[in-house]
């Protein structure tokens, strides 16, 4: 689950990261309020989505008086931001913030993840910050420092400063850094994070750390255990058919294509996703209906499914471990009968009650397209989706 | 023999009298698995399915003799039920539990190395389908039916990816030692390379089916080890060929986030290593057949 930028600042900040002064601003007036408030001469207003890549996408601004504040605020108010990592219909923006304006010497990187060689949280850094990670891992891969934690024993001081002076750091800014290795790792540890990311800390004029972005993502498994943390979701940075499905059991990514999936598993969603695609088709989305789902749960998959207008046909494939083949095919016959279905339905069903649920298929009397394999379920849902367009 | 579970494996079931922990201990005992007995704490001294259940797995393992262990414990409490299998002396557990927290799965990793080797646990999973060992016993969820008794290991992230194969594999003939879910999370107890071992060592199984997916650095250690320590042949299908970079496809551990973690460079690095891939998800059990026909022909 990924927070603002706002918010990874001042959950950074409570364990002694230091972080520019700033406000939250809700409407351009509140931006401009806020930045007399800060004082100064210039602020930097940044757009919060739950994206990198912001500033090239234009949703950071610097400016130098409190209408040129009010005005950039207002062009960003309810805007669709679209970056480099969104999506063509980009985020929301509904939340600014506003913060004074730092003088910088230096930008330099520093992320925690966890990394799945070690199993352990990974500390990377870089003297060469600012840009992407992805795109300083191919530009200057030699700047990249490593570092993973023991979880037995934590992050060590001696740790904290061979990295510190690793990164060229001097004088005072040793302590400085390793403070806020100490306190990034505490709140990673803490809070059950899954990625923290400081980029760019940088140096200022005056010699001093700051962190000037944040981003924190966290464990959702753990979301359980820090209800502060729950608290923070965004729903407006999410895709509502993706959020949605999620509230019902429902796993459900959207694509661009146009043959809709029901699956059981995620190894099966995928592996249908590429059968349909060797076939010569487009998946429109990703779907696990998850264990043991009741036929009410495969009517709402359907829905899910039917929200996206570029669908044209519908892929059902089961195989049934703790799910039951006549459970989903009850499920499917409600669906046709509750939502007026008029797509065409392709339905393949395996493993647990399979007779039984091709007995409810077959007596249905509805136009559903049967097939015993993987392969000819993606094949029929594919050459179906041809003769429609034809 | 098959690998880390036959008839005569002494099972226990961590949580068995929960609904779902009975429903599958009670499917467990039906097709021939050894299940010895149950732990849930507070209800030691009573029994179920005909099993003593016991308070802690110490007891159980005094008492009974188990080696093996099924955790069916809901995530907030699992990582804990695992290190408790652990310390009681527990060889094998399988995990099913889905949503554990990654930093508790991190605990229990660093928490299983304290052991020296000749009694450290081997966990399977988490967020896996289980261990079957066809004919002889299983530890999980999988539809025991759709297997067919044989010499092919199948090792897998996703359960009912492993059941496609078992069954495109039962259609043409070829039976299964054993087959093994190692779940879909981004850490978890035994990895591809792991189990590898396992069936190269075991000399009732002649091959391996390796189902991999998107995400996480596993393919690409064991297709280092099918290389360099491996003389049985291995047939590899790695799912998300059209799964689009940085979005989670369902399992918490099947995101591209790195270099090498997209289906495509996972199936260039296995075939390097002179893995045969299966084209296409419906091609497992063909491509299976037709490398031990090779096999047949060859010697």
């Amino acid at each position: 689950m990924d927070i603002h930028e706002y918010q990874a600042k001042e959950i950074l900040a409570r364990f002694g990261v230091p972080v520019p002064r700033g406000g939250l601003a809700y409407s351009p007036e509140q931006a401009g309020y806020r930045a007399r408030e800060l004082g100064g001469s210039a602020w930097v207003v940044k757009a919060q989505i739950h994206s990198g890549g912001r500033g090239a996408a234009g949703g950071v601004k610097l400016c130098r008086s409190e209408a040129e504040v009010q005005e950039f605020a207002a062009t960003l108010f309810g805007k669709q931001l679209v970056t480099k990592q969104t999506d063509a219909n980009g985020k929301g923006v509904y939340r600014l913030w506003v913060e004074g304006a730092s003088d910088i010497a230096q930008e330099l990187y520093l992320g925690f993840v966890l990394d799945r060689k070690s199993e352990r949280i990974m500390i990377v850094a870089s003297a060469h910050g600012g840009m992407e990670i992805e795109d300083l891992a191919e530009k200057d891969p030699n700047s990249l420092r490593r570092m993973t934690i023991d979880p037995a024993v934590g992050l060590s001081e001696f740790q904290a400063r061979e990295l510190a002076f690793q990164l060229g750091l001097k004088g005072g800014q040793i302590a400085q850094m390793v403070t806020i290795l100490k306190a990034c790792y505490r709140a990673y540890r803490d809070l059950d994070a899954m990625m923290v990311e400081i980029n760019p800390l940088v140096i200022t004029g005056s010699g001093d750390l700051v962190a000037l972005d944040a981003k924190m993502s966290f464990d959702t498994n753990a979301l359980f255990r820090r209800p502060e943390i729950a608290e923070l979701r965004d729903r407006s940075q999410e895709d509502p058919r993706e959020s949605t499905a999620g509230d019902h059991g429902l796993a459900y990514v959207g694509l661009d294509g146009d043959i809709g999936c029901i699956i059981n598993g995620a190894g099966l969603a995928m592996a249908t996703m590429d059968m349909i695609k060797l076939a010569g088709g487009e998946p429109a989305n990703f779907l696990d209906i998850g264990g043991g789902a009741s036929p009410e749960r495969v009517v709402r998959a359907f829905r899910t499914v039917l929200a996206d207008r570029n669908v044209s046909v519908i892929l059902v494939n089961i195989f049934a471990g703790i799910n039951r083949c006549d459970w989903v095919a009850q499920g499917v016959v409600q669906a046709y009968k509750e939502l007026g279905l008029t797509l065409p339905v392709v339905v393949r069903l395996a493993g647990t009650n399979v007779e039984e649920g091709r007995r409810i298929i077959d007596a249905s009397g509805l136009p559903l397209i049967t097939a015993d394999t993987l392969e000819d379920a993606a094949k029929a849902a594919v050459a179906t989706r041809h003769k429609l367009a034809a | 023999m098959a690998i880390l579970i036959t008839e005569k494996t002494r099972v226990i079931v961590q949580g068995m009298s929960g609904r779902i922990g009975q429903f599958h201990a009670e499917d467990m005992i039906k097709h021939g698995t050894n299940v010895v007995g149950g732990v849930t704490p507070g209800k030691g001294g009573e029994s179920l399915l005909g099993r003593p259940l016991f308070n802690t797995v110490r007891e159980a393992v005094e008492a009974t003799g188990a080696e093996a262990s099924l955790v069916f414990v809901p995530p907030p409490f699992a990582a804990d039920a695992i290190m408790e299998a652990a310390d009681a002396g527990i060889k094998t557990a399988v995990c099913v539990t889905d949503g554990i927290p990654s930093q508790d799965m991190m605990k229990v990793k660093r928490f299983l190395k304290r052991y020296p080797s000749d009694r450290k646990m081997r966990l399977i999973g988490p967020n896996c389908a289980g261990i079957i060992s066809p004919g002889k016993g299983f530890m999980g969820i999988m539809p025991p039916h759709i297997y067919m008794p044989g010499r092919v290991g199948i090792v897998g992230r996703s359960g009912t990816l492993g059941y496609e194969a078992a069954s495109q594999m039962k259609a043409l003939g070829i039976g299964v030692s054993t087959s093994v879910g190692i779940g879909g999370d981004p850490v978890n107890g035994s990895s591809f390379r792991d189990i590898l071992e396992l069936f190269e060592a075991d000399p009732e199984t002649d091959a391996v089916m390796m189902i991999g997916e998107i995400g996480g650095p596993q393919e690409a250690e064991a297709a280092l080890y099918a290389r360099n320590f491996m003389k049985k042949p291995v047939v590899a299908y790695i799912a998300g060929l059209s799964a689009p970079k940085g979005r989670k496809m369902g399992h918490a551990g099947a995101i591209i986030s790195a270099f090498g973690e997209s289906a495509q460079e996972k199936v260039e690095i296995l075939s390097a290593a002179g893995i045969t891939i299966a084209p296409n998800p419906s091609a497992m059990g063909e491509t299976m057949a037709s490398v031990l026909a090779t096999r047949r022909a060859a010697a």
